[in-house]
């Protein structure tokens, strides 16, 4: 038995799938080094023609990687911050997951991106801050956020064996947690929803880190005697439709929340998707960053625009007087 | 009469081979052009003749295993490098036989079996893949040649001297091949580019020549050193073809009836039709004129007879692990 943190399992997920499969190989700024954690030691274990340091030209050589998962390979690039997706838009959406279909189903892109610290790193500011996985879900990216060590070795695997691209976001706010192991982690396969607490009032639908403070909301109410399910989709695309429509089904009252902007964003998504097709006994509640919501830097502004559980705890309490 | 194909190795090795595909290009874009005006294919195309000595030189310098990535201009490109025209055409009219079952259309336009990573609807995007698909042949160890072709609107995309530079830093086997026709659609290239082609990837170490793109021999020389150089661990090449195109950027562009080119400056190149200098190296070409035009009346018949794709399966092949999206307004 032992501790292993969310960035270690990072680190081993990507080791293991190193070892397995020569085709699998590394991209990115600083990675040699290991700078942001999950690529710590690679270099040396696996040499820097598979573990490539990468000047700082994202919109080449994430080109490059869709070049080459197209020739064969299966490379995962690492992006040292959230807000580096917007350079590369083009090459990720326009390109590697346009490739299938436009070939009429020639062409392959098993291109992973790993992002080892989304949303808020306190103190990062505006440009540094995002949770832009909205975007790519809206766009039919594969799409993960893992809440912990063990989800984030799993579909980490998961996401470097997928033949299409897949973009793995790791809150920067669950780095910190750990997970208690023993042998061998299991692969988690993609699109699959993990119910971390079961409960029959509400079920709260917890997009990455924010699982946690559900959790402990949960673990509160419970001693008012409020049941709540805590829901974990892990896999925003394809999301677990039909994992949700069982926890509705069971609790008739929902409330999503997630760390990224309101407008079109996942948890209006979720909402809607459970408005036209489950039955719902309450109006259902969304807790979200506001429209269009640009961090600012001082602490109390960045906390003040995050989704947190006292926010949490009043909207399950809304959705309860119904 | 059967069709070459690929498969009977490349077929440009002599100069009636080049000239054949230079013919066999430019009757394909006249045949696009007649099935434009027609409605057959809609959306339009962007038009390669006057530019096929480009295609034809740099494609008879290249192997079955080497690779390329297109343009928004690619029938060319493709057709070179060996794809059968049959399915290119079905391709441009939307049909189910086409090179992409009709799902990728003429900017798009792909034979990975034959190494054509695809056309780009985006300026300078393929530039980045083809340089993964060289790192992936160095990676792999095998000789493979990946090249790049772009247009010079593509000198101004950020991207593709990202490109250059990883080429460059890597010593990767990527030959850059600039289709410098003077104009980005109306943008003449003497107001747009600043310094020179050949700077830019001299700038990044890239041993740069200019090349008379209206002649598909001196293209063929140039591509076969730049080739070699490449294949022999050297590093990329630059290579800029002076070319030009004789029709508008797009389809559309006859019936907006723009004007940014002289009459005399299209007629001066077309003097310098690569047709005519390509037919200059042969006998008599009449027997290939025959055998090609035979050949892109079947490819017509081929094209125009096949079938449309089933609505209903619109979505297929967006997913390569089969993952099924949900049906919007429509199922
Ligand atoms: C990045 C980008 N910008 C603009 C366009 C619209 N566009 C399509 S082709 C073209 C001109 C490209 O010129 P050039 O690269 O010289 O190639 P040519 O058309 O001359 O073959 C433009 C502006 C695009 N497709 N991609």
């Amino acid at each position: 038995m032992s501790w292993l943190s969310y960035t270690k399992a990072l680190n081993r997920a990507l080791a293991d799938a190193l070892a397995d499969d020569p085709s699998v190989c590394l991209l990115g700024e600083d990675i040699g080094a290991g700078l942001a954690g999950p690529t710590l030691g690679l270099q040396k274990r696996f040499g820097a023609s598979r573990v490539v340091d990468t000047p700082l030209s994202e919109q080449g050589f994430t080109g490059v990687a869709v070049g080459a998962a197209l020739a064969g390979l299966r490379p995962v690039i690492e992006f040292q911050i959230p807000a580096l997706l917007f350079l590369v838009f083009e090459q990720l959406v326009n390109q590697a997951h346009k490739f299938s279909l436009m070939t009429g189903g020639q062409a392959s892109v098993p291109l992973t991106c790993l992002v080892p610290g989304s949303g808020s790193r306190d103190g990062w500011a505006g440009q540094h801050s995002d949770h832009p996985y909205g975007l790519f879900a809206h766009m039919g990216v594969k799409t993960v956020v893992p809440a912990t060590p063990t989800d984030a070795y799993g579909l980490l695997r998961s996401a470097i064996a997928d033949p299409d691209p897949v973009v793995v976001f790791a809150p920067a706010a669950a780095l910190g947690v750990r997970d208690d192991v023993t042998g061998p982690l299991p692969v988690i396969p993609l699109g699959r929803a993990r119910v971390h607490r079961p409960g029959t009032d509400v079920t709260v639908v917890a997009v990455g880190h924010l699982v946690h403070e559900a959790l402990a909301l949960a673990t509160e109410l419970a001693e008012d005697g409020v049941s709540v399910e805590v829901f974990d989709p892990r896999t925003l695309y394809p999301f677990d439709w039909e994992a949700l429509g069982a926890s509705l089904e069971k609790t008739g009252r929902l409330v999503v929340i997630d760390d990224s902007n309101r407008s079109c964003g996942i948890g209006a998504e979720i909402l809607a998707t459970a408005a036209e097709q489950y039955r719902l006994t309450a109006p259902p509640r969304r807790i979200t960053r506001p429209d269009g919501a640009v961090l600012p830097f001082a602490r109390e502004l960045d906390r003040a625009l995050q989704p947190g559980r006292d926010q949490l705890r009043h909207a399950v309490h809304a959705v309860l007087k119904h | 009469m059967r069709l070459r194909t690929p498969a009977d190795g490349v077929c440009l090795e002599s100069p009636a081979d080049r000239y054949r595909m230079v013919r066999l290009i430019r009757g394909f874009e006249e045949l696009a052009l007649e099935l434009v005006r027609s409605g057959d294919i809609v959306g339009g195309t962007h038009p390669y003749i006057g530019q096929e000595a480009v295609a034809v030189g740099v494609c008879s310098a290249l192997r079955p295993e080497d690779q390329l990535t297109s343009t928004h201009r690619g029938h060319g490109h493709v057709l070179a490098k060996g794809a059968d025209p049959a399915r290119l055409l079905a391709e441009l009219l939307g049909r189910t036989t086409g090179l992409n079952k009709g799902r990728g259309g003429s900017m798009h336009a792909a034979d990975l079996s034959l190494g054509i990573l695809g056309a780009n609807g985006i300026v300078g995007a393929g530039a980045p893949i083809a340089v993964g698909a060289a790192w992936a042949a160095q990676l792999a160890g095998e000789q493979r040649v990946v090249v790049s072709f772009f247009g010079d609107g593509a000198l101004n995309q950020g991207v593709l001297l990202e490109s250059f530079n990883l080429a460059a830093m890597w010593q990767l086997p990527v030959v850059f091949v600039c289709e410098n026709n003077g104009y980005a659609t109306t943008l003449p290239a003497a107001v747009a580019v600043a310094g020179t082609a050949l700077g830019r990837a001299e700038a990044f170490g890239i041993p740069a020549v200019a090349v008379d793109g209206m002649d598909t021999e001196a293209v063929r020389e140039a591509a076969l050193q730049a080739a070699a150089r490449a294949r022999s661990g050297g590093g990329p090449v630059f290579l800029e073809c002076r070319t030009y195109r004789f029709e508008g950027h797009h389809t559309m562009e006859r019936r907006l009836k723009v004007d940014y080119r002289p009459a005399e400056e299209i007629a001066a190149w077309r003097e310098r039709d690569p047709l005519l200098r390509a037919a200059a190296l042969i006998g008599d070409p009449t027997a290939l004129d025959q055998e090609v035009s035979e050949q892109l009346a079947q490819a017509r018949e081929f094209a125009l007879n096949s079938p449309a794709p089933d609505p209903a399966g619109a979505c297929d092949h967006l997913y390569a692990s089969g993952l099924r999206p949900r049906a919007g307004a429509v199922a």
